[in-house]
């Protein structure tokens, strides 16, 4: 405990650290996601941008990248990391691996969420005459954005999750904090105070998810 | 002048799976639907209506035939062509589709957006609308807070916004109760008798027929097997599947089983006269048999009004000597089709 109470700068800006990560992450892997989702839905057949050849390639790629366990997949996006941010090390390349694997998860959340609307109403806004971006962005997505809220909700939790192996290269947040002055120097205090500050941004998010949800569906 | 043409208009859907055959859902199918006429479409599901509808406002694409639309043809109109012309077509739904995120009056000012109408026109427009279908009060309502009739009147509102031409109700009754299904037919009436807008009505109700069309076109797997004025199809139906929608309301010269419990439960001679407006009045029909001396008794039939034109099938049983029957009955004949049937 009294390590704990020593470490503490440390502790509140591994708790940043953390949130600067996921929320990065959210933002980026959040569009991604969102336009990846969105051509993965309009593509399919009978969508109103139907394409089998653009729906089976980007099934595949989505389902090439989503099997591969986290730990491995920050090593083996190492070399792309480079190239687009300029560094294969710290939270810069967490975030962009973090990011790629978000983007890839919250595609599917997306288009699953996107097949639960209405086709009826896709068809209504079709007869009045409505374009396909008026579709997507005036239909689609209010029509499912309580879901989507709650997707989004499901992947910042599973985001803090993920962020605690930024250790592996380099990166920061409470999992490694936990990892490094916890378990490793045989601390169990320290390191459930970082499981104790995990759960309490959980928490906070998913409250905080559910709130807006219920504002959007209005019950 | 015909407003909707369509001319030897075909639409086969390519097979669904592997082994699956090709959809026909409309063979062939011609039709002129005048300017300012109701005409009502009407089938079994799976005759092809919903997809004749969707024809006309390129929904769905032929796959042979023209579509010609106000004096467009849409048949090979590039989608964004097309989207201009469904600004001149309306639309309403079995289902409503109604955005359930917009409130009444967003859902009406989605059109408005669609047709790039100036914002400070929005106020005005949308509360006109929402005073002819009679929702002034729920205009911040959202869909799930109202009833079904209340939706289909947003529908029909949000339908009229870009002030259409033409209106295309697909089986826009058909989830409603008979009551509200009447008040939104009355609805569908005023759209027609005061803005003038050209209504095609898909049901498979023909009390719905009845109520509001100028004219019904009788579908069955993918053809038009009947066309005609709503009286002439209600009077004169010559389709089997016609007689059958008509006999849903009006009564026939009774045979099979009805007309076996009309034997076992009344006594006397059964005859069906089939009263048209250009036949003899009831009047004098049941004056000749007065006439002649003998008794009778309504015992199956009723007289209907279509268009403000009645007609009906009564079916009697008559009492008396079969020689004073037989010369009325001969008599009759001369002025009103009737049909001895046991």
């Amino acid at each position: 405990m009294d390590r704990l109470v020593e470490l503490q700068p440390l502790f509140w800006q591994s708790t940043l650290e953390t949130l600067y990560i996921v929320g990065i992450t959210l933002a980026f892997g959040g569009v991604g996601g969102l336009v990846i989702g969105v051509a993965l839905y309009v593509t399919r057949r009978g969508g109103i941008l139907a394409n089998a050849p653009v729906s089976v390639g980007l099934n595949l790629l989505v389902n090439f990248f989503r099997p591969i366990p986290f730990v491995i997949f920050i090593g083996a996006v190492q070399p792309l990391a480079r190239l687009v941010v300029g560094i294969g090390i710290g939270n810069k390349a967490i975030i962009f691996a973090l990011s790629l694997a978000a983007a890839f998860g919250i595609s599917r959340i997306v288009e699953q969420n996107l097949v639960g609307v209405d086709p009826g109403v896709v068809e209504a806004a079709r007869a009045m005459g409505a374009g396909r971006p008026r579709i997507i962005f005036g239909v689609l997505i209010p029509e499912a954005l309580g879901p989507l809220v709650l997707g989004y909700t499901f992947v910042f939790v599973a985001l803090v999750d993920m962020s605690a192996i930024a250790g592996v290269i380099g990166g920061g947040g409470l999992g490694n904090f936990a990892l490094v002055y916890g378990y490793r120097q045989f601390n169990p205090a320290v390191t459930w105070g970082a499981v104790v500050a995990i759960v309490v941004i959980v928490q906070v998010a998913q409250f905080a998810g559910n709130l807006l949800a219920r504002k959007v569906l209005r019950r | 002048m015909a407003i909707i043409e369509l001319d030897n208009v075909s639409k086969v859907f390519p097979r669904a799976h592997r082994g699956a055959a090709p959809v026909s859902a409309v063979e062939d199918v011609t039709l002129h639907v005048e300017e300012g006429q109701i005409a009502g479409v009407i089938g079994y599901s799976g005759a092809g209506k919903s997809t004749l509808v969707r024809l006309v406002n390129g929904l769905e694409k032929t796959t042979s035939g023209t579509v010609t639309v106000a004096g467009t043809t849409i048949t090979g109109l590039p989608e964004r062509r097309l989207r201009q012309v469904r600004l001149g077509i309306g639309m309403i739904f079995q289902q409503f589709n109604l955005l359930s995120s917009r409130t009444v009056w967003g859902n009406i000012a989605y059109p408005l957006q669609i047709a790039k109408v100036p914002k400070a026109k929005h106020r005005e427009r949308i509360s006109e609308l929402l005073h002819f279908v009679g929702l002034a009060d729920k205009a911040h309502s959202y869909p799930d807070q109202l009833s079904g009739g209340q939706k289909q009147r947003v529908g029909i509102a949000r339908a009229l916004a870009t002030s259409p031409k033409v209106l295309l109700a697909d089986e826009a009754t058909s989830a409603l109760d008979p009551e509200t299904t009447r008040d939104v037919l009355r609805l569908l009436k005023k759209v027609n008798a005061e803005l003038g807008v050209t209504t095609v009505v898909i049901t498979h109700e023909m009390e719905v027929v009845r109520t509001i069309a100028d004219r019904v076109v009788v579908m069955e797997r993918g053809r038009v097997v009947e066309d005609g004025s709503a009286f002439d199809v209600f009077a004169h139906p010559q389709h089997a599947t016609t007689k059958r929608f008509v006999g849903t309301l009006v009564a026939d010269v009774p045979t099979g089983a009805a007309l076996e419990s009309l034997r076992a439960n009344h006594t006397g001679r059964l005859v069906t006269l089939s009263f048209r407006d250009d036949s003899l009045p009831q009047s004098e029909a049941f004056a000749e048999l007065i006439a002649g001396g003998i008794g009778f008794e309504l015992v199956h039939g009723g007289m209907e009004d279509v268009q403000g034109r009645s007609f009906g099938n009564l079916t009697l049983a008559l009492r008396g000597r079969d020689s004073a029957i037989d010369l009325a009955l001969i008599r009759l004949r001369a002025k009103v089709p009737t049909t001895e049937v046991g």
